[in-house]
């Protein structure tokens, strides 16, 4: 394993604003790399900079090896970008605009037409090949954007939030595409997006960027870990039948540090995994259980954490 | 750079902005050149000029402009109408970063736009000579002579670097602006002063600098000024340019002293003399077009593209 995207002290200023701000992170051959933030947060900036479609005001930074600021042609020759809001030439057919994308890249005439094929299949848009862009829904544009990507045979494809604007169905599709590009052709993937509900279960670790800053970078659990220093046992506990003296009850576990009441059931704030515990004592007082549910911090609290905190 | 060249020629070909600008100018180009074309026929009273196709391209007779005068006008729109959108319309559409995000030099990307912006207007030009040449041969009954040739083929040139001037401009515009409104505005706010607006500040200038001339002398005096400001235009340039390039007795810009004109014998120039006088205006369109492009060079390398 090397490092695809390394980055140290990045920063970069607008006249007085700091849009990127030291910002380090390290991105790994094989990683699904989610860069997480609000809008406004950063991240594009970072990743044009990581292309060198802008220039750093200050510090260091290597795609692949090579520095985007100086050797541009050498990252990008490697690494695929799709921009938030891709655009096409609409008067052109799918087909068109990735040849001609292909021979910006200089692959010979044969061989793109032989891999638009390829990757228009991959993305599931073969029967469009023909159609003009024009007449594509924002869905079909995306996946365009990504067999477009795909056309120069890339290490690592930078995605600038690929699920923006689209339908969850449709979401969930582009997303589980990028992971299947992964696991298939190991491609390293970095994607930024706000909406890391959706993108959390594809990412093998993520970054969260606020107001230019990188808060934390990890592992998803590890990130959970991080925040909340240590694991916290949290339950949900809803029974059937007449329950009366079951508070009482269970504030005799071990464990369980507070009952809250909720509307469906029972909020229990624990120091230790009680569900055993719980269970048999509904299973002696034969009540029957409906419901037993971890309610551990999700990604979102701790992202909404992170944003209130910054 | 060839790819963007091919595939920005292809878009200006199947764009129906080109079909448009290509039946305009072809219909006025036949209409003016038959129309001088009739007129040279019927003038029984003098013995033919020595020089007939580049009478058709120059004689108003008939007409309410030459067919050299109305390309000196309508030249910039093309320039403009090809170049106007180049940059800001791939702003637009959000395909800039995704093309500058391929293993391409910024560069190539402008020069490519460029070079097919202006292979399009040399086909557009020459196509209308062929015209000229075909309908000129017909009405008058013989071909034009090599000299006629030689000078129309410069005239093209020269036409070609005047609208690549207003192709640059356009250009820059666009990248300056980002938006294709604002950019096209730009492009014809500048055509309409350097062809229109410029004879009024020159005239301006000149009554400024010298007000009420009496003698011959001033009244050079101040026709030389009203020339050289004028002279920023290259509108200007064109005219004069092709004022001497296609009549071949011409050997003077504007107004001639008697005492300057005495002794000039009235035979036309040999074509090398002709190039010799508009030298420097070719000259000079030729920088103002590398002036347009070299900042739109130095703007383009550094920017920002944000989709």
């Amino acid at each position: 394993m090397s490092a695809v995207v390394e980055t140290h002290s990045l920063t970069k200023r607008y006249h007085d604003k700091l849009a990127v701000n030291a910002l380090s992170l390290t991105i790994q051959e094989g990683e699904v790399f989610g860069f997480l933030g609000p809008n406004g947060a950063g991240k594009t900036t970072t990743i044009l900079m990581l292309l060198g479609l802008t220039e750093p005001t200050s510090g260091h930074v290597s795609v692949c090896g090579f520095d985007p600021a100086r050797q541009p042609l050498d990252v990008k020759r490697r690494v695929g970008y799709l921009p938030e809001n891709p655009g096409f030439y609409e008067d052109l057919s799918a087909r068109e605009n990735l040849l001609y994308m292909a021979r910006l890249n200089r692959i010979p005439d044969s061989e793109a037409r032989r891999r638009t094929t390829e990757v228009l299949e991959q993305v599931g848009l073969s029967d469009d090949g023909q159609r003009l862009v024009r007449e594509f829904s924002r869905g079909m544009k995306q996946r365009l954007g990504i067999a477009e990507v795909l056309v120069k045979n890339p290490l690592a494809v930078i995605l600038d939030e690929p699920t923006l604007g689209i339908d969850p169905d449709g979401a969930i599709h582009i997303l589980e595409l990028i992971k299947s590009l992964n696991r298939e052709r190991n491609l390293t993937v970095m994607l930024s997006s706000h909406q890391l509900q959706q993108v959390q279960e594809i990412c093998s670790r993520v970054g969260i960027i606020v107001k230019g800053r990188l808060i934390v970078q990890g592992r998803m659990d590890e990130l959970g870990r991080a925040i909340l220093k240590e694991r916290q046992w949290n339950f949900l506990l809803e029974v059937g039948g007449a329950a009366d003296g079951l508070e009482n009850d269970l504030r005799t576990i071990e464990g369980i540090d507070e009952i809250e009441k909720r509307s469906h059931g029972l909020f229990l704030r624990c120091t230790k995994d009680v569900r055993s515990d719980v269970v048999s004592l509904l299973a002696r007082r034969s009540l029957p259980l409906l419901q037993l549910r971890s309610e551990d911090p999700t990604l979102e609290e701790i992202y909404l954490k992170y944003f209130r905190g910054a | 750079m060839s790819v963007v060249f091919w595939k920005e020629l292809a878009d200006h070909f199947s764009s129906r902005r080109f079909m448009i600008l290509l039946v305009l100018i072809v219909l006025i180009g036949l209409w003016a050149t038959y129309a001088s074309g009739q007129a040279i026929r019927q003038d029984t009273e003098n013995s033919p000029a020595q020089y007939v196709f580049l009478l058709l391209l120059t004689s108003n007779t008939d007409v309410l402009f030459s067919l050299a005068t109305f390309l000196g006008f309508f030249g910039p729109l093309v320039g403009i109408t090809l170049g106007f959108d180049s940059i800001s319309g791939e702003y637009a559409r959000g395909t800039l970063s995704r093309v500058l995000s391929q293993p391409i030099y910024r560069d190539s990307l402008i020069n490519g736009k460029f070079f097919a912006g202006l292979t399009t207007v040399a086909i557009l030009w020459g196509s209308i000579l062929i015209l000229v040449i075909g309908l000129g041969t017909t009405l008058l009954g013989f071909p034009p002579n090599a000299e006629e040739i030689w000078r129309m083929l410069i005239f093209t040139a020269v036409g070609v670097i005047y609208v690549g001037f207003w192709l640059a401009l356009a250009m820059l515009f666009s990248l300056v602006f980002q938006k294709t409104v604002t950019a096209a505005l730009a492009s014809l706010a500048v055509w309409l002063f350097m062809s229109l607006f410029i004879a009024i500040l020159s005239q301006g200038i000149a009554a400024a600098i010298v007000p009420d001339p009496s003698t011959a002398e001033q009244l050079a005096h101040r026709a030389d000024i009203e020339n050289i400001v004028s002279r920023i235009s290259p509108s200007t340039l064109f005219s004069e340019s092709v004022s001497i390039l296609l009549n071949p007795a011409a050997r003077v810009f504007g107004l001639a002293l008697q005492s300057q004109a005495e002794g000039i014998l009235p035979t036309p120039l040999a074509l090398g003399q002709s190039l010799n006088l508009i030298w420097p205006h070719i000259t000079t369109l030729f920088a103002l077009v590398a002036v347009c492009f070299g900042i739109s060079y130095i703007i383009f390398m550094r920017a920002e593209i944000r989709a």
